[in-house]
């Protein structure tokens, strides 16, 4: 571990160990996101960690994002995705974005004073995401805005959302990239997601009623946004592998420490040979994930573009997690169970990481056309 | 299945109504407020459900453990939480008072938990005792005419509402001094002093039973003292066939939700059901399904004919509740966010299945039941 890493390990274990983690039961039961916890890991200068210095990012490499959202996502999945979804739309608007938009939108996301959130899915296109319906019609003042987006992060809590809509035919090169900002007229927020895990993360839909977008708020050219949403998912997939890890370990901690204490039939429950081998089996597991997850974002890191790697890093890291939080239950038993201890706020955490940018099944599917291809 | 016959059927058809009309439309509400139907629980009591097993002469329905497994599929299938609860007071406690107890004991207390105007509920674990139960510690110690019980109860199903206790304490020093006991909820030193808040299972109270020189009459015990290893052993094989029950209700009900969803959701212009890939799930789902079905109900019928069997008890809820997790989280997959989501009942699923792995013996304890059986001759070696 690098030394920066370490430090950063020590800084962000204090303030998740000290602010978040002793609030995360009470939030995740209640579905309580606050913005002065994502605050305060802005203020760590966490937030906008690859951007470029003059909009206020750190100027840090995909590496050590990875290695951040890893770190919180031990204490706070939420708050790791809210972070990792937000510097996803940062580094969007700073490879799509004008100087007149990177100037706008950046130093309040980097800062963490802003949130951002990024807008593809409807609720009939999901793993299909090219077949969305939301339109953007061209008028002489801007962007006619109209349709409704689901499972949007951090909605409603977001300031600065990209959103697809189509401007052109019904294939992909129809669609386009927006950046539209909370408030605008003929905006709003419609129902919020109750659901299994993630729960002080909020997830929105956004509903579109003539809402005019001015031409400036375009990002690149029409018909980029496919594009644009894709490159982002290629990078997205690496970061939800890294929460995936951060979990991972976190629920495999968990377990073990407990093990060791928890005795039955007169001994510590981690000498029982069933324990331990599940044991030595999840950190085997969580090892095998993070070297992927590494090796993917220093590819990227190294502008080496390998799909399939970053394919692998996510089917892998995630599925880990889910093994490995599903095991954390298994291992604390009764009190696995209960909302005292945190493994099952763990194990329903996990679950959507294997749904979410890119189901598992479409990590398959790029994996597979990737090995095609290579062998065609 | 094949063998059912016309009785058990109707039995079947009864429930799946119920269950339909009383159980299924409130179990979201139920699992989001962490409350118990207690209206829908009463209601078992008038379909003459609560003493399934219990002899008819004190209100019983006298029937065995395929029907009391078909009780537990079909309103598992409903909202496993309430079936949890329909299983503690059903067969932890009644099932267990009608097995064991005195004709006098069963006089006194099976007709009202059989009519449903009693609620029963189990203690046996405790906090630092979980699959280490029998090196419990809650003890019972003879004071005259009576006993004074002191210790918790941990993870105790339908605590907070059972106005009858069906208990195990220490009479003795050797590990086995066991004593079972059973007491009303306005016994003088008894309480519930914890609510427990769980992952899943909401639609089921769960909390911690204390005992602070409770005072139960020796006419309370069952048995003699040291009788509780032997009473246990007439119904953990039973109380973990029927509780299997609860799994391939969910089992199904995945099964049966996920057909539906992949005929009917769309994504690059076909339904899911034409990619490969969801049809692999969702055959090796019903594969699974109907394999389960015909072990747990071939196991049922061998357990009413008589055979006894803790091996294959253990089998049968090491195998289910296992399978029934992967296929709950196959189900969720399925249906991607809407899975996560809490509009659909597959994340609920999930979440209710992941005790069945733990509760009425973990998964580690019933490998470690089948190691006993299996390797008795080879251990001994």
């Amino acid at each position: 571990m690098s030394d920066l890493h370490k430090e950063l390990e020590v800084q962000i274990a204090k303030y998740c160990e000290g602010q978040i983690w002793p609030v995360a039961e009470e939030h995740d039961e209640k579905g309580i996101f606050k913005k002065e916890l994502y605050q305060g890991l802005g203020n760590l200068g966490l937030c906008g960690m690859t951007l470029p210095s003059q909009f206020g990012g750190a100027e840090l490499n995909y590496t050590d994002l990875c290695f951040v959202l890893g770190v919180i996502a031990r204490y706070s999945v939420s708050y790791a995705v809210t972070l990792s979804v937000s510097t996803m739309v940062q580094s969007i608007l700073e490879e799509y974005g004008t100087e007149e938009q990177k100037a706008k939108y950046l130093p309040p996301l980097t800062s963490g004073r802003e949130i951002g959130a990024f807008s593809l899915s409807e609720s009939h296109s999901g793993s299909d995401a090219a077949n969305l319906k939301t339109t953007a019609k061209k008028t002489d003042d801007g962007f006619v805005l109209n349709g409704s987006k689901m499972w949007v992060t951090s909605g409603g809590v977001a300031q600065t959302y990209i959103v697809m809509a189509r401007t052109g035919d019904e294939t992909a090169k129809g669609i386009s990239a927006f950046i539209v900002e909370d408030g605008m007229e003929g905006f709003s927020y419609g129902k919020k997601e109750k659901k299994m895990g993630w729960r002080s993360s909020p997830t929105r839909e956004l509903i579109f009623n003539n809402c005019l977008v001015p031409e400036e708020n375009l990002l690149a050219v029409e018909g980029m946004g496919f594009n644009i949403a894709m490159s982002a998912l290629n990078k997205g997939r690496i970061t939800i592998g890294a929460i995936g890890v951060g979990l991972a370990e976190s629920a495999l901690n968990h377990a073990a420490s407990y093990a060791l204490e928890r005795e039955q039939f007169g001994k510590a429950i981690f000498n029982f040979q069933g324990l331990q081998f599940m044991i030595a089996d999840c950190a085997t597991e969580v090892e095998a994930s993070r070297y992927l997850v590494q090796k993917a974002a220093e590819n990227y890191d190294n502008n080496i573009a390998d799909v399939k790697l970053a394919a692998m890093a996510k089917l892998k890291a995630t599925d880990t997690a889910m093994k490995v939080t599903t095991d954390a239950v298994q291992i604390l038993g009764g009190v696995g169970y209960t909302a005292e201890y945190p493994v099952e706020r763990f194990m329903r955490d996990a679950k959507v990481l294997q749904i979410v940018e890119g189901t598992n099944q479409i990590q398959r599917l790029v994996i597979g056309r990737e090995i095609k291809k290579e062998l065609s | 299945m094949w063998f059912f016959t016309e009785e058990q059927k109707a039995l079947q058809k009864v429930c799946r109504d119920f269950a339909t009309k009383e159980i299924a439309p409130h179990a979201e509400k139920h699992d989001n407020d962490e409350t118990f139907n207690i209206e829908a629980f009463k209601k078992m009591g008038e379909l003459g459900l609560l003493g399934i097993t219990a002899d008819p002469e004190y209100g019983g329905a006298g029937l065995g453990a395929t029907e009391a497994t078909i009780v537990m599929e079909e309103f598992g299938k409903a909202c496993a939480g309430l079936t949890l609860s329909y299983l503690a007071h059903s067969m932890l406690c009644v099932n267990n008072i009608s097995t064991n107890a005195s004709e006098e004991q069963k006089a006194k207390w099976l007709p009202k938990l059989c009519t449903g105007e009693h609620i029963g509920c189990m203690g046996m674990s405790e906090p630092g005792y979980g699959s280490d139960a029998v090196g419990m510690q809650t003890k019972a110690v003879l004071k005259g005419d009576h006993y004074e019980i002191t210790g918790n109860k941990m993870w105790i199903t339908n605590a907070q509402y059972a106005d009858v206790i069906y208990l195990y304490a220490r009479t003795g020093e050797n590990k086995k001094d066991l004593s079972t006991f059973i007491l009303d909820k306005n016994t003088e030193g008894y309480s519930v002093s914890k609510e427990i808040h769980k992952m899943g299972m909401r639609g089921s109270p769960t909390g911690e039973l204390s005992f602070d020189k409770a005072k139960v009459p020796v006419s309370g015990r069952v048995g003699e003292e040291g009788d509780s290893i032997s009473h246990m052993m007439k119904n953990l094989d039973l109380e973990r066939i029927t509780i299997s029950g609860i799994s391939l209700g969910i089992a199904q009900a995945c099964l049966d939700q996920c057909i539906k969803y992949v005929g009917e959701r769309k994504q690059f212009g076909k339904n899911l059901a034409n990619f490969q890939m969801i049809q692999k799930m969702v055959s090796e789902m019903d594969a699974e399904t109907a394999m389960m079905r015909h072990f747990l109900y071939s196991t049922c019928r061998e357990y009413d004919l008589g055979v006894q069997d803790a091996a294959q008890a253990a089998r049968v809820k090491l195998q289910l509740p296992k399978m029934v997790t992967k296929i709950a989280l196959d189900a969720i997959q399925i249906h991607g966010g809407y899975g996560y989501s809490r509009e659909f009942p597959l994340e609920r699923y999930m979440r209710d299945n992941k005790l069945m792995e733990i509760g009425a013996g973990t998964n580690e304890v019933m490998i470690m039941i089948i190691a006993k059986n299996i390797l008795n001759e080879a251990l001994g070696k």
